[in-house]
């Protein structure tokens, strides 16, 4: 619809978050070579690539899982050091992992405050306050979710999916990065996240979405970075391009305007690995 | 978001229905089913060997000794729940434990009036004493925790060197001797006649105990109101705090009727001038024993710690998943440390009850703890697996594998029985307990 002025407007604010030039290496293996990359307030960046393009690693240095080797990263235009977790919770960046990365031996307020648990006056865990944050953050996410007190290894994976994002949205995040929310999911909890992502977009949030999904990218993205054996190949606004323009991308590493009759013919044949 | 409500899966959301069996009224009190399982069987022994020695060994006498027997290992398994919960081991304690008995015994026999110049009846010798016990304890915790949480050297690793080097130390700290003779007062902590509380402190113990449950109990209920939070049924908090109260008086009215040696009484008497002893002689109430003290005071401290304090909240989260409290930007090195630090002071308790006991120090003291602190708290119900156990279990389960020794040698069985009836327990009730969680309790 309005995509052209949608870009121009875009492009003229100050990134929530921009990375700038970053490497990582490990070992020998250079998983994420000079990439820039940046959301904006109210925006999904969706990131696609195949397996070990580096979408992840890139995103891991975002939430201070894992150091860049090199590069710049600025919130609101100013520069700053995220070195781990804290550093990046710090800046309300909020990562909601894959793994969801929960201790499932604890229950849900547990999890959604772990590292930042509320204290009573006199240092002990305020488990009533966090009960009671966490119901209400449930509330939104899951409404017929009752389990508080159960460690959360008796959850369904939708449940643990809830607890995960309640954890991630509690913290007023300005930057939500979100590595494959849908993988494990049914077509009903799906439908619940990608709902919940449209929501968090309108409320103002910025958004780098994860998927393998190239439907899921085109459905909730407004822009969509595409990774390519640690490069990044480009990132392009999803009004301009088609899922095929996309797919290209992923497969050859290419940007649309670069691709050949050769590589065309190549793909025809099927010699190409498609993720 | 609201056609949310109408997707969102519904199965496995509702509570579940009061059941009327007896663990669906157990489950309503919410009371941890396998700590009132191990309540049962440890009664349940204690109850087998009363019948099987013709009913003498339910006695107050037997059963203070029993505790007492058991304070020391219970006191280090409290801290060996931290340890194994984080993934780790301590297999250094035993040595620990013979390096600070060592200690006391040397301060107090050499250090102290030779190099410190401190008369042997100098007031608060024994603070002294059990400060720089704790502290270095504390210190050489803190040194393993360091080469496990920030080396990275394996903890089975470091503390097996720590069990050698540490045993290897105790003979150099005496030269090779047992040393015995230490401060009158500090001799109280290992127990005994005159090392309790007495009569009256044990009931006024029993009181404070009793209004400390009804308080948590009623402010626990008062908190999850104000926020409007399910609550038990009144029927289960009172079920709660009447068995509470009932088995603190109860074990107070018991340890009350264990009385001082008749001997020390009158003796005692006389010296106090309380004029002429009534019919049947003096009858003064032991009450607890000062390691019983100890042991209660220690757990209560670390429940609290492991439950209530964020360090507790993080040794679980880290022991249930490392890499979620790693991005959940906890500092999990430092969290590793502490466990030692703790474990070196809770080392240092435990040393000074069994120095006192044996007035000295011998330097196989201590030896075989480490095997019986994790075989108390893994009977106690903490996992190798990481992130499961919890203090009271691991109390427990030194009082349940001690009963089973004391039971054994009370019926006249020798100490290698009581080595195999204790190992085929470990294992039995490991494996229950797998099963058990297999099924998905």
């Amino acid at each position: 619809m309005n995509g052209e002025e949608g870009l121009v407007a875009v492009a003229e604010r100050t990134p929530l978050v921009e990375m700038r030039g970053i490497n990582v290496a490990f070992g020998g293996v250079h998983a994420v070579r000079d990439v820039s990359i940046d959301v904006h307030a109210g925006e999904v960046n969706g990131l696609v690539g195949g397996n070990g393009a580096g979408k992840s690693t890139l995103m891991r240095v975002l939430s201070g899982a894992h150091p860049a080797d090199s590069g710049e990263i600025l919130v609101e235009g100013n520069e700053v050091s995220i070195k781990n977790p804290r550093d990046a919770k710090a800046q309300n960046i909020e990562t909601i992992y894959q793994t969801l990365a929960l201790a499932d031996n604890i229950d849900a307020p547990g999890n959604v405050f772990l590292g930042r648990e509320l204290t009573t006056p006199w240092g002990t865990l305020a488990d009533g306050s966090m009960e009671d944050a966490t119901r209400k953050v449930m509330k939104r996410l899951n409404p017929n979710f009752t389990r508080f007190k159960q460690p959360v290894h008796s959850l369904s994976g939708g449940q643990r999916q809830a607890v995960a994002i309640a954890r991630a949205v509690h913290f007023n995040a300005k930057v939500l990065i979100m590595d494959e929310p849908t993988a494990a999911l049914g077509p009903a909890e799906t439908a619940q996240v990608r709902d919940l992502v449209r929501q968090l977009k309108e409320e103002g949030l910025g958004i780098f979405l994860i998927s393998h999904d190239i439907h899921d990218v085109f459905d909730l993205s407004d822009r969509i970075s595409v990774m390519y054996h640690g490069r990044l190949v480009g990132t392009v606004d999803k009004t301009s391009v088609t899922t095929d323009d996309i797919l290209g991308m992923i497969i050859l590493g290419k940007r649309p305007e670069e691709v050949t009759q050769k590589d065309l013919a190549e793909l025809e044949l099927g010699s190409a690995p498609v993720s | 978001m609201a056609n949310v409500a109408d997707v969102a899966p519904v199965t496995g959301q509702v509570e579940p229905p009061a059941r009327r069996s007896l663990r669906g009224m157990v489950a309503q009190t919410e009371v941890d089913f396998r700590l009132f399982g191990m309540l049962i069987a440890l009664a349940a022994i204690l109850l087998g060997f009363h019948v099987i020695s013709g009913g003498k060994l339910i006695q107050p006498n037997n059963m203070l000794t029993l505790a007492v027997q058991a304070a020391g290992i219970a006191i280090i398994a409290t801290g060996m729940v931290l340890v194994i919960v984080s993934r780790n081991i301590d297999l250094s304690v035993g040595s620990l434990v013979g390096l600070v008995a060592m200690t006391y015994a040397v301060l107090m026999t050499d250090w102290f009036p030779n190099i410190f110049g401190l008369a042997p009846d100098t007031p608060f010798l024994w603070v002294l004493a059990l400060a720089m016990g704790v502290g270095m304890g504390a210190a050489i915790g803190a040194l393993q925790g360091f080469i496990i949480a920030y080396i990275g050297v394996p903890s089975f690793i470091v503390t097996l060197g720590g069990l050698l080097t540490i045993r290897g130390l105790v003979w150099y700290q005496s030269n090779g001797a047992a040393v015995n003779g230490l401060d009158k007062t500090f001799l109280l902590i290992g127990g005994g006649a005159q090392g309790s509380v007495g009569g009256l402190l044990t009931w006024g113990i029993a009181l404070v105990g009793s209004i400390a449950v009804v308080a948590i109990l009623f402010n626990s209920r008062r908190q999850r109101r104000r926020y409007g939070f399910p609550v038990r049924p009144i029927w289960a908090e009172i079920v709660l705090g009447v068995a509470g109260c009932a088995a603190i008086v109860g074990v107070a009215w018991f340890a009350n009727n264990n009385f001082w040696p008749q001997g020390l009484a009158d003796r005692v008497a006389a010296e106090q001038g309380w004029g002429p002893a009534p019919e049947g002689g003096w009858k003064i109430p032991t009450g607890f024993p000062f390691p019983i003290v100890l042991l209660i005071g220690v757990t209560i401290a670390m429940t609290w710690i492991a439950t209530r304090r964020k360090f507790g909240r993080y040794v679980y989260a880290y022991g249930g998943n490392p890499d979620a409290a790693e991005l959940a930007g906890i500092n999990t090195r430092l969290t590793i440390l502490k466990t030692y630090v703790l474990m070196g002071i809770l080392c240092a308790l435990a040393a000074a009850i069994v120095s006192a006991r044996l007035n000295g120090a011998s330097l196989d003291i201590g030896d075989t703890y480490e095997l019986l602190v994790i075989s108390a708290a893994v009977i106690g119900g903490t996992s190798f697996s990481g992130g499961i156990g919890t203090i009271p279990g691991a109390v427990l389960g030194a009082f349940v594998m001690y009963s089973l020794k004391y039971g054994l040698s009370f019926v006249g069985v020798n100490s290698p029985g009581q080595n195999i009836v204790v190992g085929i327990v470990l294992v039995v009730a490991v494996g229950l307990d797998t099963i058990n969680r297999r099924r998905g309790t």
